[in-house]
Parts: structure tokens; C-alpha cells; sequence
């Protein structure tokens, strides 16, 4: 089987289904000519020509405005906003137009888009380009929130992202785009070359929206991570010595709660990870839903380890990344309490 | 751009051409160090480098007055030497430290000078814009006379609150000069990828905004096209384009694949069109400095460029505590 980074793996969905439906379109700002920013379209353009995969001008809002346009009409376009920061300016269309489209017109018209976004820190990037803003996005009745971890995950995702028929937001931990992240920020960073989940089937295949997946099987302790802190929360358990099992959430909207309570009714504790700032993060919602399923199995309360509750930073940005050891300092907690 | 003209004699003193040069160098100087501390490990992160359109910024900060206000987008390192801002703070501020001008917590794009009237390098694109209208908005408030430069790129120039904010202006005659630094490229999509129409100084004229283009690699056709449309605002007939065409050598930022243009296209810029060597030949032909005095110059310029570099290295890393300070006033 062919071994592919995300990037890759990304390129190789939006491959196959530009290959497999003429109604799937690919734009964004670099997207075409240059392939993006990160890469992620290199080469789409001159496979699939000019009027399937464009450049578009420096313009969010109208370039997700569009996108509604076009699926209303049935096409499926698969927008690039070049970083999850910079969505800001589209948010109005994406919350007011794309998530309430099929609800307001009583189901004569759809919104199949998706809107593809790199996000997330440990890239050195600074207040505008490190953010997390999943939860903006998870508070939007219509949308699906989607955020891979692999790039097995990333093309079956994406693939199944672009064939559902509501928005979804393809959130891409830009920290893992080449190989995975241990938290580790000084340490030599592995090509995912070098990791199982590189390997991609060519072809077509999905990994299903709303499903989470058991990353890491264990006892004693549950936990629940998307995107790169899946790895983090992985050194962390190293780290602290416990058995635990984590689960990878794939899908934050709609939430797969039968695995997470599966779990947790079995290790009795549980700790919430994410990169996104800690007040009203996705964290909060995920402690709600598993102390309302899961409360009279739980041994301990359930801790959460999320970034700071500022701006990111320029210059302190390990200071700021909730790396292994303040995971792990949540998971001796629990497990002591 | 067409090749520069046999130039007439040029009207200015061998005092403000010496000034220029002086200016222009700094910034070249400037950002060839902060490449260079980049290539080093020392600055992290995303770094734009302003190497090329010296001339943009040296040229209108020569046709501003004290109180004049300032705001610009991430490529924003030569607007703030420009404006007279320490380049000991602008560069710890690359590198993070203590001794920048927003203690680290900014880094290039992100720098402010309430002192300098610099409102700032901004990381969203087209995002200073409206700002700079309401900079504006406040000196005709308050009646003081002053304009504000709200500077922003060929590409930042698709944004739709551009628009918005050329129609408020115009509505309310702010006197806010938009100038449109035109480099030809948004990051790796050329110009003619993203734009409608080649002319982006007409795109005030629905909104009754006046708007000229000038040639960004002469700072002094920079210098009087700034006059003129400083004079305007200061004359209370509202809001001025200027869109200035201009060039960047280097790639958009640090990691930039450089794919979407030759470097024949670059080196014939560089050989050609170089604003800096512009002055250079001014100085020399008009007889206003020597090759000795030029020399003085550049030494003098080197010796900045480096005490900020040291300075930028020495500068201690910020408290822990700065991760939570100045969010918001304190209790
Ligand atoms: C809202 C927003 N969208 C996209 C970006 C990414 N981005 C940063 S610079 C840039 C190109 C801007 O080009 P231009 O306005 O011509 O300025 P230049 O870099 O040439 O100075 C892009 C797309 C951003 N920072 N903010
Ligand atoms: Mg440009």
C-alpha cells in the first residue's frame, strides 16, 4: 500500500472525487496555479484544468458565499480558506447561509459543501496563525465538524466529507500535516513515512462522519483528544505511567458519545484534551455529555488540559501549548483522586 | 513597469535625497539582517521582508508631518523604521524577546508605536483598512488636521471590507490616503489570477475617491505623489488612492517555494529598477555626496543594523507571566 503524509492523503481524496464527480469543484486563495500554501492541491489544477480547480481572490466570505451558491444548485465545491484563521470573515456565511439552508427552505435546497481549513498551533505562527476554532463551529446547528488524525483518516474523511449531503468544516491540524507531533517541540520530528497510519489505499474509501476510534486501548483512564493532541495525550500517558485508553473524536459534530461511554463506564475516570483556549472550548461540551451519561461511574472529576485563556502567543508558544507534562499532571490527578 | 526615464533635474535638496538614502538603506539592511537571524533559528515563525519596495514607504513618510497616523498590514518591518521606530525594539520583537516593541507577544507582524503614531502591523489581510478609516475618522473629530497612510497590498485590495471602508469614506470625507503598495503577487497567485481589471487606482472612482498611480521605485515620484494627496485630505476633500507599484525580491515570507515567478523576472528588477541604487546615482550624478560620503553611510547604517541584532540576541525572553498580562486592564 502506498505510504502518504496527510498532505498527501488530503491531495489524493479531493483527487478522487474531482476523478469520480463532475460536480465537485476545488478553489480557494493559492489553490490553484500554486498548489496551496501547504501543498494540499499540487498538481489538481493541471489534471483537472482551470474550471475545476481555481484561484479565487483574497476574499473569505464571498469565496464561501459562493460555494453556498453553487450547492444550492446541486454542485459539491470544496473550498481551501487558507488557514482556520482567516475564516473569520466567512463565518457569516458559513453559520447563517450554509448551516440553515436545507432548514429554511423546508428541504428544497442543501448545502453540500465543505470547507477545508488548517488549524491549530505549534507552528510558531503567532495570534493569527495558530488558533482553534472548533468550537465555533460545533455551536452551529446544521454544521458537521470534522478533524483527522491520520492521513488514513484524513483522505476517508475528507472523501466522506465531500459526498455528505450537509457543510461540513474540515478542520486539518496544520502541526501534523507532515509527520506526527509527541509534543516534543525540540526533539527530531518523525516523517509520517515512518508511521502505520501513513498507509493509504489508492482508490476510493470512507471513514464514516460521527464515528470516534479507540487510538489506544487501556483501563484505567479515558481519553478524549482530536487532531494533533492525540499523540501529545499519548506521550502524556507514556509520561505519567497510566493505562490509558484514547479515543481519537474524528468527528466533533455529530459526536460519537456510545464510544466515549463505552469507555469511560469502564476506566471511571476521564480527561478532556484540546489546543483551543479553555473557557467555552469543545472541552466544556464534552464534560457535560460524559458527567450526563456516565456520572455514577465516575471515580474521580473529570480534568480538562486546554491552552491558556489568552491570545497565542509569539514568543512563548510552549509555554502555551498544553504539551505532555501538563496532560500528564491532570492524568495523575485523576487517577489520585 | 516601464524602464525609468532620463530623469530632469530633480527637485530636492542634496539634505532630504542624502535623508532618503539613508532611509531606504536601513530598511534593506534591516531586513537582510532579520533573513539572516532567520536562517540562524533566531526569529521564528512567519517573516515578511519588505526588501525591494524601500521606496514605497520612505518616499510617503517624506510627505508626512508630526501626528501623522500610520497602519499597514504583516509585511510592515520598513514602515516601522520608516517612521522613525527603534530598530532595536522592532528586531527583539522578531526574535521574541523582552525588549520588543509589544514584549514578544506580537512577533513581525504585530508591532505597534502609540509614540510613532504606528497603529500597527496587521496579520489578517485587508483587516487595517476600515482602521485606518477610523484613525482618520477621529482626527477630523477632532479637527487637528492630521491624515493617516492605511497602507495594504494588491491582493488585500480584493477584500470586501476594502470597500466598505472606501465607501464610508468617501461619505464622510475622512482624510485617510489609501495606498495600495502593488508587488504584483498575493503570496504565490499573481495579480492578473485574482484581479478583474490590471488598474486598481481607479477602484475608488464609483465611490467618487480620486486615485493615481506612481511609480514605486522612484521615491521621489513617491514623495510628490504623497504630497499631493496629503494636501487634498489636509484640504478637507476627503479620501486619496494612490496605488504604487513596486516590487518584492524576496519570497512572500520565509518559506516561500518561489514558484510562480523566474528568477529572470526578479533579477531584471533587481538590475534594472533597484530603488536604492535609484538614489545612489541621484546623489552621485546631482553631486549632492561623494562615493566617500555614501561610503560614511553605508558604515554608519551597518553598525544600527548590527547593535540591533545584538541587541535583539541579548534581550531576555519574556517573563512567564507575559502570557497573561495586558489582556485586559488591570483591576
Ligand atoms: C483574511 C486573510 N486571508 C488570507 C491570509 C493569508 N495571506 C497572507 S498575505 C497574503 C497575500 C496578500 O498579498 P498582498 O495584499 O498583495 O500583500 P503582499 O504580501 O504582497 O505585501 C495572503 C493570502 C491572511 N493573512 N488573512
Ligand atoms: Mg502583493
Amino acid at each position: 500500500m502506498a505510504r502518504m503524509s496527510m498532505i498527501e492523503a488530503l491531495r489524493s481524496a479531493m483527487d478522487e472525487k474531482l476523478s469520480d464527480d463532475a460536480s465537485v469543484l476545488v478553489f480557494g486563495e493559492d489553490v490553484g496555479f500554486f498548489g496551496g500554501v501547504f501543498r494540499c492541491t499540487a498538481g489538481l489544477q493541471e489534471k483537472f484544468g482551470e474550471e475545476r480547480v481555481f484561484d479565487t481572490p483574497i476574499n473569505e466570505s464571498a469565496i464561501v458565499g459562493l460555494a453556498v451558491g453553487m450547492a444550492a444548485q446541486g454542485m459539491r465545491p470544496c473550498v481551501e480558506v487558507q488557514f482556520a484563521d482567516y475564516v473569520y470573515p466567512a463565518y457569516d456565511q458559513i453559520t447563517q447561509e450554509a448551516a440553515r439552508l436545507r432548514h429554511r427552505s423546508n428541504e428544497q435546497f442543501t448545502c453540500p459543501i465543505v470547507v477545508r481549513m488548517p488549524t491549530g498551533g505549534g507552528i510558531f505562527g503567532g495570534q493569527t496563525h495558530s488558533q482553534s476554532p472548533e468550537a465555533l463551529f460545533t455551536h452551529v446547528a446544521g454544521l458537521k465538524v470534522v478533524i483527522p488524525s491520520t492521513p488514513y483518516d484524513a483522505k476517508g474523511l475528507l472523501i466522506a466529507s465531500i459526498e455528505d449531503p450537509d457543510p461540513v468544516i474540515f478542520l486539518e491540524p496544520k502541526r501534523i500535516y507532515n509527520g506526527p507531533f509527541y509534543g516534543d517541540h525540540s526533539g527530531k520530528s518523525v516523517p509520517w513515512s515512518q508511521h502505520e497510519s501513513s498507509e493509504v489505499p489508492e482508490g476510493h474509501y470512507t471513514v464514516p462522519l460521527g464515528k470516534a476510534v479507540v487510538r489506544q486501548p487501556g483501563n484505567d483512564i479515558t481519553i478524549l483528544a482530536y487532531g494533533t493532541m492525540v499523540y501529545v495525550a499519548e506521550a502524556a500517558a507514556k509520561q505519567a505511567g497510566v493505562d490509558a485508553e484514547i479515543i481519537d473524536l474524528r468527528t466533533l459534530l455529530p459526536l460519537d458519545l456510545e464510544t466515549i461511554r463505552h469507555s469511560v463506564e469502564k476506566t471511571g475516570r476521564c480527561v478532556v484534551v484540546h489546543e483551543a483556549t479553555r473557557t467555552s472550548g469543545f472541552g466544556a461540551e464534552l464534560i457535560a455529555e460524559v458527567q450526563e451519561a456516565c456520572f455514577w461511574h465516575l471515580k474521580a472529576p473529570i480534568r480538562r488540559v486546554a491552552g491558556w485563556d489568552a491570545p497565542y502567543p509569539h514568543a512563548q508558544e510552549w509555554d502555551y501549548f498544553p504539551g505532555p507534562e501538563r496532560i500528564a499532571a491532570a492524568l495523575k490527578l485523576a487517577m489520585e483522586e | 513597469m516601464a524602464a525609468r526615464k532620463a530623469t530632469k533635474k530633480p527637485n530636492v535638496s542634496s539634505e532630504d535625497l542624502t535623508q532618503y538614502y539613508r532611509d531606504m538603506l536601513l530598511i534593506r539592511r534591516f531586513e537582510e539582517k532579520a533573513g539572516q537571524l532567520y536562517g540562524m533559528g533566531l526569529i521564528g515563525g512567519f517573516c515578511h521582508l519588505y526588501i525591494g519596495q524601500e521606496a514605497v514607504v520612505v518616499g510617503l513618510e517624506a510627505a508626512a508631518e508630526e501626528g501623522d497616523k500610520r497602519v499597514t498590514s504583516y509585511r510592515d518591518h520598513g514602515h516601522m523604521l520608516a517612521c522613525g521606530m527603534d530598530p532595536n525594539g522592532v528586531m527583539a520583537e522578531l526574535t521574541g524577546r523582552e525588549g520588543g516593541y509589544s514584549k514578544g507577544k506580537g512577533g513581525s507582524m504585530h508591532m505597534f508605536s502609540k509614540e510613532k503614531h504606528f497603529y500597527g502591523g496587521h496579520g489578517i489581510v485587508g483587516a487595517q483598512v476600515p482602521i485606518g478609516a477610523g484613525l482618520a475618522f477621529a482626527d477630523k473629530y477632532r479637527e487637528n488636521g492630521r491624515v493617516t497612510f492605511t497602507y495594504f497590498g494588491d491582493g488585500a485590495a480584493n477584500q470586501g471590507q476594502v470597500y466598505e471602508t472606501f465607501n464610508m469614506a468617501a461619505l464622510w470625507s475622512l482624510p485617510v490616503i489609501f495606498v495600495i503598495e502593488n508587488n504584483q503577487y498575493a503570496m504565490g497567485t499573481a495579480q492578473k489570477r485574482s484581479t478583474s481589471t490590471p488598474d486598481l487606482y481607479i477602484r475608488g472612482e464609483a465611490f467618487g475617491i480620486p486615485g493615481e498611480v506612481v511609480d514605486g521605485m522612484d521615491v521621489l515620484a513617491v514623495r510628490d505623489a504623497g504630497l499631493k494627496a496629503v494636501k487634498h485630505c489636509r484640504d478637507g476633500k476627503g479620501p486619496y488612492i494612490l496605488e504604487i507599484k513596486t516590487y518584492r525580491y524576496r519570497g512572500h515570507s520565509m518559506s516561500d517555494p518561489a514558484k510562480y515567478r523566474t528568477r529572470e523576472e526578479v533579477q531584471k528588477m533587481r538590475e534594472e529598477r533597484d530603488p536604492i541604487e535609484h538614489v545612489r546615482e541621484m546623489l552621485l550624478q546631482g553631486k549632492h555626496a561623494s562615493e566617500e560620503d555614501i561610503k560614511a553611510i553605508d558604515k554608519e547604517i551597518k553598525q544600527v543594523v548590527n547593535a540591533s541584532a545584538d541587541f535583539a540576541r541579548e534581550s531576555p525572553e519574556p517573563d512567564l507571566s507575559e502570557l497573561w498580562t495586558d489582556i485586559y486592564a488591570e483591576a
